[in-house]
Protein backbone atom coordinates (compact mmCIF):
# COMPACT_ATOMS: atom_id res chain seq x y z
CA UNK A 1 0.00 0.00 0.00
CA UNK A 2 2.85 2.23 0.53
CA UNK A 3 4.59 2.06 -2.51
CA UNK A 4 1.30 3.43 -4.65
CA UNK A 5 0.65 6.10 -1.94
CA UNK A 6 1.18 8.58 -4.13
CA UNK A 7 -0.80 6.72 -6.94
CA UNK A 8 -3.70 6.10 -4.78
CA UNK A 9 -3.97 9.88 -3.65
CA UNK A 10 -4.16 10.95 -7.30
CA UNK A 11 -6.97 8.41 -7.86
CA UNK A 12 -8.69 10.07 -4.71
CA UNK A 13 -8.37 13.64 -6.08
CA UNK A 14 -9.10 12.49 -9.30
CA UNK A 15 -12.29 10.73 -8.66
CA UNK A 16 -13.12 14.10 -6.53
CA UNK A 17 -12.15 16.37 -9.35
CA UNK A 18 -15.20 13.98 -11.60
CA UNK A 19 -17.59 14.71 -8.74
CA UNK A 20 -16.82 18.43 -8.81
CA UNK A 21 -17.41 18.47 -12.29
CA UNK A 22 -21.13 16.48 -11.99
CA UNK A 23 -21.82 18.61 -9.60
CA UNK A 24 -22.04 21.32 -12.01
CA UNK A 25 -22.92 20.12 -14.86
CA UNK A 26 -25.81 21.99 -16.66
CA UNK A 27 -28.71 19.59 -16.11
CA UNK A 28 -31.80 21.39 -18.26
CA UNK A 29 -34.70 23.41 -16.30
CA UNK A 30 -36.35 20.72 -13.89
CA UNK A 31 -33.27 18.19 -13.80
CA UNK A 32 -31.12 20.51 -12.16
CA UNK A 33 -33.16 20.19 -8.91
CA UNK A 34 -32.15 16.45 -8.96
CA UNK A 35 -28.77 16.68 -8.90
CA UNK A 36 -27.22 14.98 -6.08
CA UNK A 37 -24.45 16.16 -3.88
CA UNK A 38 -22.01 14.14 -5.87
CA UNK A 39 -19.06 15.60 -3.64
CA UNK A 40 -20.10 14.60 -0.23
CA UNK A 41 -20.87 10.85 -1.55
CA UNK A 42 -17.56 10.52 -3.27
CA UNK A 43 -16.08 11.81 0.21
CA UNK A 44 -18.01 9.35 2.10
CA UNK A 45 -17.35 6.64 -0.07
CA UNK A 46 -13.07 7.27 0.75
CA UNK A 47 -13.88 8.13 4.44
CA UNK A 48 -15.51 4.52 4.73
CA UNK A 49 -13.21 2.59 2.60
CA UNK A 50 -9.48 4.47 3.58
CA UNK A 51 -10.59 6.14 6.79
CA UNK A 52 -6.61 6.51 7.44
CA UNK A 53 -6.27 8.64 3.90
CA UNK A 54 -8.99 10.89 3.83
CA UNK A 55 -9.63 12.71 7.06
CA UNK A 56 -11.50 15.81 8.26
CA UNK A 57 -9.19 18.19 7.03
CA UNK A 58 -9.39 16.52 3.48
CA UNK A 59 -13.09 16.99 3.48
CA UNK A 60 -12.76 20.50 4.90
CA UNK A 61 -10.64 21.68 1.86
CA UNK A 62 -13.04 19.73 -0.78
CA UNK A 63 -16.10 21.80 0.75
CA UNK A 64 -14.07 24.99 0.94
CA UNK A 65 -13.46 24.73 -2.77
CA UNK A 66 -17.04 23.25 -3.63
CA UNK A 67 -17.82 26.79 -2.16
CA UNK A 68 -16.29 28.65 -4.74
CA UNK A 69 -17.37 26.43 -7.44
CA UNK A 70 -20.69 26.83 -6.65
CA UNK A 71 -20.66 30.90 -5.27
CA UNK A 72 -21.98 30.07 -1.86
CA UNK A 73 -20.45 31.66 1.09
CA UNK A 74 -17.77 30.88 2.21
CA UNK A 75 -17.47 28.13 4.67
CA UNK A 76 -21.06 26.30 5.05
CA UNK A 77 -19.80 22.89 2.87
CA UNK A 78 -16.77 23.07 4.25
CA UNK A 79 -18.55 22.99 7.63
CA UNK A 80 -21.26 20.69 6.78
CA UNK A 81 -18.54 18.06 4.83
CA UNK A 82 -16.18 17.85 7.72
CA UNK A 83 -18.90 17.53 10.38
CA UNK A 84 -20.38 14.53 7.94
CA UNK A 85 -16.64 12.88 7.64
CA UNK A 86 -16.20 12.98 11.60
CA UNK A 87 -19.95 10.88 11.50
CA UNK A 88 -17.95 8.66 9.12
CA UNK A 89 -14.92 7.90 10.43
CA UNK A 90 -16.73 7.41 14.01
CA UNK A 91 -18.39 4.85 12.69
CA UNK A 92 -16.42 3.46 9.50
CA UNK A 93 -16.08 -0.25 11.26
CA UNK A 94 -19.87 -0.88 12.35
CA UNK A 95 -20.91 0.84 8.52
CA UNK A 96 -18.62 -1.37 6.18
CA UNK A 97 -20.33 -4.34 7.84
CA UNK A 98 -23.88 -3.43 7.01
CA UNK A 99 -25.91 -4.62 4.59
CA UNK A 100 -26.25 -1.84 1.51
CA UNK A 101 -29.75 -1.16 2.10
CA UNK A 102 -28.88 -0.20 6.11
CA UNK A 103 -25.73 1.96 4.72
CA UNK A 104 -28.20 3.48 2.20
CA UNK A 105 -29.82 4.63 5.08
CA UNK A 106 -27.08 5.96 7.25
CA UNK A 107 -26.17 7.74 3.98
CA UNK A 108 -29.69 8.93 3.60
CA UNK A 109 -29.04 10.43 7.18
CA UNK A 110 -26.01 12.18 6.15
CA UNK A 111 -27.11 13.79 2.91
CA UNK A 112 -30.04 15.02 4.89
CA UNK A 113 -27.78 16.38 7.80
CA UNK A 114 -25.95 18.21 5.06
CA UNK A 115 -28.64 19.53 3.34
CA UNK A 116 -30.03 20.67 6.68
CA UNK A 117 -26.84 22.43 7.72
CA UNK A 118 -27.09 24.36 4.32
CA UNK A 119 -30.82 25.29 4.79
CA UNK A 120 -29.92 26.57 8.15
CA UNK A 121 -26.98 29.00 6.95
CA UNK A 122 -28.76 30.05 3.97
CA UNK A 123 -31.90 31.03 6.14
CA UNK A 124 -29.09 32.61 8.29
CA UNK A 125 -28.04 34.59 4.86
CA UNK A 126 -31.65 35.50 3.89
CA UNK A 127 -34.89 34.10 5.08
CA UNK A 128 -35.52 32.42 1.54
CA UNK A 129 -38.58 31.01 0.28
CA UNK A 130 -37.45 27.63 -0.61
CA UNK A 131 -39.49 25.23 -2.73
CA UNK A 132 -40.31 21.59 -1.21
CA UNK A 133 -37.62 20.50 -4.26
CA UNK A 134 -34.68 21.60 -2.04
CA UNK A 135 -34.34 18.31 -0.61
CA UNK A 136 -34.49 16.08 -3.53
CA UNK A 137 -31.21 15.98 -3.81
CA UNK A 138 -31.51 14.32 -0.23
CA UNK A 139 -33.41 11.41 -1.98
CA UNK A 140 -31.33 11.36 -5.80
CA UNK A 141 -28.19 11.12 -3.45
CA UNK A 142 -29.23 8.08 -2.21
CA UNK A 143 -30.43 6.25 -4.92
CA UNK A 144 -27.15 6.95 -6.78
CA UNK A 145 -25.49 5.61 -3.71
CA UNK A 146 -24.55 2.01 -4.78
CA UNK A 147 -23.70 3.57 -8.19
CA UNK A 148 -21.13 5.98 -6.63
CA UNK A 149 -20.01 2.45 -4.26
CA UNK A 150 -19.69 0.04 -6.98
CA UNK A 151 -18.08 2.64 -9.14
CA UNK A 152 -15.23 3.92 -6.43
CA UNK A 153 -14.89 0.10 -4.85
CA UNK A 154 -13.96 -0.65 -8.73
CA UNK A 155 -11.25 1.97 -8.91
CA UNK A 156 -9.81 1.32 -5.43
CA UNK A 157 -9.89 -2.56 -6.23
CA UNK A 158 -8.12 -2.17 -9.33
CA UNK A 159 -5.48 0.00 -7.59
CA UNK A 160 -4.52 -2.75 -5.31
CA UNK A 161 -4.21 -5.07 -8.29
CA UNK A 162 -1.44 -3.33 -10.03
CA UNK B 1 -12.79 18.11 13.96
CA UNK B 2 -13.42 21.08 16.19
CA UNK B 3 -10.57 23.00 14.27
CA UNK B 4 -12.53 22.40 11.14
CA UNK B 5 -15.71 23.78 12.65
CA UNK B 6 -14.57 26.87 14.50
CA UNK B 7 -12.03 27.70 11.34
CA UNK B 8 -15.66 26.95 8.97
CA UNK B 9 -17.56 29.01 11.59
CA UNK B 10 -14.92 32.35 11.64
CA UNK B 11 -15.44 31.89 7.48
CA UNK B 12 -18.48 32.10 7.35
CA UNK B 13 -19.01 34.64 10.07
CA UNK B 14 -16.57 37.07 8.11
CA UNK B 15 -18.12 36.96 5.05
CA UNK B 16 -21.60 37.38 6.60
CA UNK B 17 -20.59 40.07 8.01
CA UNK B 18 -18.23 41.85 5.55
CA UNK B 19 -18.12 40.02 2.08
CA UNK B 20 -15.22 41.86 0.62
CA UNK B 21 -12.84 40.86 3.02
CA UNK B 22 -12.37 37.24 1.84
CA UNK B 23 -12.77 38.11 -1.79
CA UNK B 24 -8.71 37.43 -2.39
CA UNK B 25 -8.99 33.93 -0.44
CA UNK B 26 -11.75 33.13 -2.84
CA UNK B 27 -9.74 34.33 -5.91
CA UNK B 28 -7.10 32.26 -5.15
CA UNK B 29 -9.14 29.27 -4.52
CA UNK B 30 -10.80 29.46 -7.61
CA UNK B 31 -7.47 29.42 -9.37
CA UNK B 32 -8.01 25.51 -8.75
CA UNK B 33 -11.76 25.56 -9.26
CA UNK B 34 -12.34 27.53 -12.24
CA UNK B 35 -10.85 25.15 -14.69
CA UNK B 36 -13.40 23.00 -13.75
CA UNK B 37 -16.03 25.14 -15.43
CA UNK B 38 -14.10 25.64 -18.26
CA UNK B 39 -13.76 21.51 -18.97
CA UNK B 40 -17.75 20.73 -18.03
CA UNK B 41 -18.20 23.75 -20.54
CA UNK B 42 -15.95 22.08 -23.17
CA UNK B 43 -18.36 19.42 -24.42
CA UNK B 44 -20.74 22.32 -25.66
CA UNK B 45 -18.06 24.55 -26.99
CA UNK B 46 -16.89 21.35 -29.26
CA UNK B 47 -20.35 20.43 -30.53
CA UNK B 48 -20.97 24.56 -31.15
CA UNK B 49 -17.43 24.28 -32.62
CA UNK B 50 -17.92 20.92 -35.16
CA UNK B 51 -21.69 22.27 -35.81
CA UNK B 52 -19.91 25.28 -37.01
CA UNK B 53 -17.49 23.57 -39.17
CA UNK B 54 -19.72 20.99 -40.65
CA UNK B 55 -22.25 23.24 -41.93
CA UNK B 56 -22.62 23.70 -46.03
CA UNK B 57 -21.47 26.48 -47.87
CA UNK B 58 -24.98 27.37 -48.65
CA UNK B 59 -25.97 27.66 -45.63
CA UNK B 60 -22.90 30.08 -44.44
CA UNK B 61 -23.47 32.10 -47.18
CA UNK B 62 -27.29 32.68 -46.70
CA UNK B 63 -26.23 33.30 -42.80
CA UNK B 64 -23.48 35.85 -44.40
CA UNK B 65 -25.90 37.48 -46.82
CA UNK B 66 -28.48 38.22 -44.16
CA UNK B 67 -26.61 39.52 -41.87
CA UNK B 68 -24.67 41.61 -44.28
CA UNK B 69 -28.17 43.31 -44.81
CA UNK B 70 -28.70 43.19 -41.11
CA UNK B 71 -25.35 45.40 -40.58
CA UNK B 72 -26.37 47.57 -43.57
CA UNK B 73 -30.19 48.49 -42.03
CA UNK B 74 -28.15 48.88 -38.85
CA UNK B 75 -25.65 51.25 -39.85
CA UNK B 76 -28.29 52.91 -41.25
CA UNK B 77 -30.32 53.18 -38.35
CA UNK B 78 -27.16 54.16 -36.45
CA UNK B 79 -26.92 57.58 -38.76
CA UNK B 80 -29.74 58.46 -37.44
CA UNK B 81 -29.30 57.95 -34.36
CA UNK B 82 -25.98 59.61 -33.96
CA UNK B 83 -27.85 63.13 -34.88
CA UNK B 84 -31.07 62.51 -32.23
CA UNK B 85 -28.18 61.77 -29.49
CA UNK B 86 -26.61 64.58 -30.66
CA UNK B 87 -29.73 66.38 -30.21
CA UNK B 88 -30.42 65.00 -26.82
CA UNK B 89 -27.42 65.81 -25.24
CA UNK B 90 -27.63 69.46 -26.82
CA UNK B 91 -31.42 69.63 -25.55
CA UNK B 92 -30.11 68.02 -21.86
CA UNK B 93 -27.69 70.71 -21.66
CA UNK B 94 -30.31 73.46 -22.49
CA UNK B 95 -32.40 72.02 -19.84
CA UNK B 96 -28.48 71.87 -17.53
CA UNK B 97 -29.18 68.37 -16.91
CA UNK B 98 -26.45 65.70 -16.99
CA UNK B 99 -26.61 63.01 -19.45
CA UNK B 100 -24.51 59.77 -19.11
CA UNK B 101 -23.00 58.67 -22.52
CA UNK B 102 -20.46 56.56 -23.84
CA UNK B 103 -20.55 52.95 -22.93
CA UNK B 104 -18.19 50.33 -23.36
CA UNK B 105 -18.68 47.02 -24.11
CA UNK B 106 -17.07 43.59 -23.29
CA UNK B 107 -18.25 40.54 -25.08
CA UNK B 108 -18.34 37.24 -23.11
CA UNK B 109 -19.12 33.54 -23.57
CA UNK B 110 -21.46 31.88 -21.06
CA UNK B 111 -19.67 29.00 -19.83
CA UNK B 112 -23.00 26.16 -19.65
CA UNK B 113 -22.41 25.43 -15.86
CA UNK B 114 -25.14 24.92 -13.36
CA UNK B 115 -23.61 26.65 -10.14
CA UNK B 116 -26.77 25.76 -8.14
CA UNK B 117 -30.78 25.30 -9.09
CA UNK B 118 -33.48 27.56 -7.73
CA UNK B 119 -30.49 30.74 -8.20
CA UNK B 120 -30.65 32.11 -11.57
CA UNK B 121 -26.99 32.48 -12.11
CA UNK B 122 -24.65 32.12 -14.58
CA UNK B 123 -21.37 31.99 -15.41
CA UNK B 124 -18.99 33.56 -17.88
CA UNK B 125 -15.86 33.54 -19.43
CA UNK B 126 -14.55 36.85 -18.76
CA UNK B 127 -13.48 37.89 -15.33
CA UNK B 128 -10.93 40.11 -13.62
CA UNK B 129 -8.64 39.50 -15.43
CA UNK B 130 -10.81 41.49 -18.24
CA UNK B 131 -11.62 44.58 -15.36
CA UNK B 132 -15.03 43.03 -14.66
CA UNK B 133 -15.83 44.10 -11.26
CA UNK B 134 -19.07 43.53 -9.12
CA UNK B 135 -22.65 45.21 -9.85
CA UNK B 136 -21.28 46.06 -13.28
CA UNK B 137 -24.59 45.47 -16.16
CA UNK B 138 -24.72 43.08 -18.49
CA UNK B 139 -27.03 43.33 -21.48
CA UNK B 140 -27.66 41.07 -24.44
CA UNK B 141 -28.95 42.29 -28.40
CA UNK B 142 -32.38 42.37 -27.13
CA UNK B 143 -31.86 43.81 -23.75
CA UNK B 144 -30.76 43.66 -19.85
CA UNK B 145 -29.67 40.61 -18.55
CA UNK B 146 -28.51 40.84 -15.33
CA UNK B 147 -25.64 42.47 -13.21
CA UNK B 148 -21.85 40.74 -12.12
CA UNK B 149 -22.64 39.48 -9.07
CA UNK B 150 -18.99 38.18 -8.11
CA UNK B 151 -15.72 38.54 -10.33
CA UNK B 152 -13.19 36.17 -9.87
CA UNK B 153 -10.17 36.07 -11.82
CA UNK B 154 -10.96 34.02 -15.00
CA UNK B 155 -14.55 33.48 -14.51
CA UNK B 156 -17.55 35.94 -12.85
CA UNK B 157 -20.50 35.53 -11.90
CA UNK B 158 -23.80 37.13 -13.12
CA UNK B 159 -27.32 37.45 -11.52
CA UNK B 160 -30.21 37.52 -13.85
CA UNK B 161 -32.58 39.91 -13.28
CA UNK B 162 -35.35 36.63 -12.96
CA UNK B 163 -33.67 35.83 -9.88
CA UNK B 164 -35.97 35.92 -6.59
CA UNK B 165 -33.05 38.12 -4.80
CA UNK B 166 -32.76 40.88 -8.03
CA UNK B 167 -34.03 44.15 -8.70
CA UNK B 168 -34.25 46.51 -11.12
CA UNK B 169 -35.29 49.90 -11.35
CA UNK B 170 -37.37 50.38 -14.38
CA UNK B 171 -39.80 52.85 -16.48
CA UNK B 172 -42.66 52.23 -18.58
CA UNK B 173 -41.63 53.62 -22.11
CA UNK B 174 -44.78 55.41 -22.88
CA UNK B 175 -45.84 57.67 -20.15
CA UNK B 176 -42.42 57.14 -17.23
CA UNK B 177 -44.18 55.93 -14.81
CA UNK B 178 -41.18 54.60 -12.29
CA UNK B 179 -41.05 51.28 -10.32
CA UNK B 180 -39.26 48.74 -9.30
CA UNK B 181 -39.16 44.96 -11.14
CA UNK B 182 -38.58 42.08 -9.37
CA UNK B 183 -37.16 38.51 -10.09
CA UNK B 184 -40.05 35.79 -10.30
CA UNK B 185 -37.63 32.64 -9.76
CA UNK B 186 -39.69 32.03 -12.54
CA UNK B 187 -38.26 31.59 -15.99
CA UNK B 188 -39.04 34.59 -18.27
CA UNK B 189 -41.09 36.28 -15.80
CA UNK B 190 -40.57 38.99 -14.06
CA UNK B 191 -42.97 41.22 -11.44
CA UNK B 192 -44.14 44.59 -10.43
CA UNK B 193 -45.10 44.06 -7.12
CA UNK B 194 -45.06 47.84 -5.79
CA UNK B 195 -47.99 49.58 -8.51
CA UNK B 196 -51.16 50.54 -6.74
CA UNK B 197 -54.24 49.16 -8.67
CA UNK B 198 -55.27 52.33 -10.63
CA UNK B 199 -51.45 52.88 -12.05
CA UNK B 200 -51.16 54.16 -15.90
CA UNK B 201 -50.09 50.25 -17.09
CA UNK B 202 -50.83 47.83 -19.74
CA UNK B 203 -50.35 44.48 -21.42
CA UNK B 204 -47.56 45.33 -24.21
CA UNK B 205 -46.29 48.15 -22.10
CA UNK B 206 -42.44 48.42 -22.75
CA UNK B 207 -40.23 48.93 -19.48
CA UNK B 208 -36.72 50.25 -20.11
CA UNK B 209 -33.64 50.87 -17.58
CA UNK B 210 -34.69 54.07 -15.38
CA UNK B 211 -31.02 55.09 -14.63
CA UNK B 212 -32.20 54.80 -10.96
CA UNK B 213 -30.10 53.53 -8.41
CA UNK B 214 -27.00 53.89 -10.74
CA UNK B 215 -26.33 50.41 -11.46
CA UNK B 216 -28.00 50.08 -14.89
CA UNK B 217 -27.40 52.77 -17.48
CA UNK B 218 -30.64 54.72 -18.30
CA UNK B 219 -33.02 53.46 -21.72
CA UNK B 220 -31.83 49.78 -21.94
CA UNK B 221 -35.29 47.76 -22.77
CA UNK B 222 -35.65 45.53 -19.93
CA UNK B 223 -39.03 43.23 -20.15
CA UNK B 224 -42.66 43.78 -21.64
CA UNK B 225 -45.69 43.53 -19.68
CA UNK B 226 -48.00 40.82 -20.03
CA UNK B 227 -50.63 40.73 -17.60
CA UNK B 228 -51.83 43.25 -15.54
CA UNK B 229 -54.73 42.31 -12.64
CA UNK B 230 -55.87 44.53 -10.02
CA UNK B 231 -58.20 43.18 -7.17
CA UNK B 232 -59.73 45.80 -5.27
CA UNK B 233 -59.06 44.64 -2.28
CA UNK B 234 -55.53 44.92 -2.38
CA UNK B 235 -53.35 47.70 -1.99
CA UNK B 236 -50.86 46.34 -4.74
CA UNK B 237 -51.73 44.89 -8.65
CA UNK B 238 -49.92 41.90 -9.37
CA UNK B 239 -48.61 42.46 -12.45
CA UNK B 240 -45.93 40.24 -14.34
CA UNK B 241 -43.14 40.87 -17.35
CA UNK B 242 -41.74 38.64 -19.51
CA UNK B 243 -37.99 39.84 -20.55
CA UNK B 244 -36.69 41.35 -23.34
CA UNK B 245 -33.11 39.92 -23.46
CA UNK B 246 -33.26 35.53 -23.93
CA UNK B 247 -31.82 34.63 -20.92
CA UNK B 248 -31.88 31.28 -20.89
CA UNK B 249 -31.20 30.70 -24.83
CA UNK B 250 -28.20 33.42 -26.04
CA UNK B 251 -24.19 32.59 -25.60
CA UNK B 252 -23.02 36.04 -25.82
CA UNK B 253 -23.65 38.79 -23.31
CA UNK B 254 -22.03 42.08 -23.07
CA UNK B 255 -20.39 43.37 -19.95
CA UNK B 256 -21.32 47.43 -19.93
CA UNK B 257 -18.80 49.72 -18.28
CA UNK B 258 -20.96 53.34 -18.13
CA UNK B 259 -19.06 56.15 -18.80
CA UNK B 260 -20.59 57.86 -15.78
CA UNK B 261 -19.21 61.01 -15.81
CA UNK B 262 -21.47 63.85 -17.39
CA UNK B 263 -21.55 65.64 -20.21
CA UNK B 264 -20.24 69.32 -19.83
CA UNK B 265 -22.74 71.53 -20.05
CA UNK B 266 -22.60 75.08 -21.98
CA UNK B 267 -20.91 77.17 -19.84
CA UNK B 268 -24.20 78.82 -18.83
CA UNK B 269 -22.02 82.19 -16.80
CA UNK B 270 -19.80 83.22 -19.51
CA UNK B 271 -22.57 83.43 -22.35
CA UNK B 272 -24.77 85.18 -20.11
CA UNK B 273 -21.77 87.66 -18.99
CA UNK B 274 -21.51 87.94 -23.10
CA UNK B 275 -25.00 88.47 -23.46
CA UNK B 276 -25.08 91.02 -20.76
CA UNK B 277 -22.25 92.57 -22.23
CA UNK B 278 -23.84 92.85 -25.35
CA UNK B 279 -26.90 94.08 -23.89
CA UNK B 280 -24.84 96.56 -22.04
CA UNK B 281 -23.45 97.74 -25.69
CA UNK B 282 -26.78 98.45 -26.87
Amino acid sequence: MQTNNAAGFFRIVLTMVLAMCLRILPWTGDMAALNPDWVLLVLIYWSLAVPERVGIFHAWTFGLLTDVLTGRLLGQYALAYSLIIYLCLKLHKQLRQFPLLQQGLFIFFCLLLSQLLLFFIKNLQHPAQLHAAFWLPVFTGTLVWPLVYGALRYVRLSRRMR
Amino acid sequence: MLVAVIVSTALLATEYKSPPRLDSLRATLSFFVDPLKYLVDLPTVLVEQTADSISSYRTLKKENERLREEQLEHQARLLKFAALENENIRLHALLENSYKLGEQVLVAELLSVNMAPYEHIVVVNKGTRFGVHPQQPVLDANGVVGQVFRALPFTSEIMLITDPNHAIPVQVNRNGLLTIAVGSGQPNRLVLPFLPGNADIRPGDLLITSGLGGTFPQGYPVAVVDEFTSQPNKAFATITATPKALLDRNRELMIVWSDSTPVPLIAKPTTNNEETNTHADK
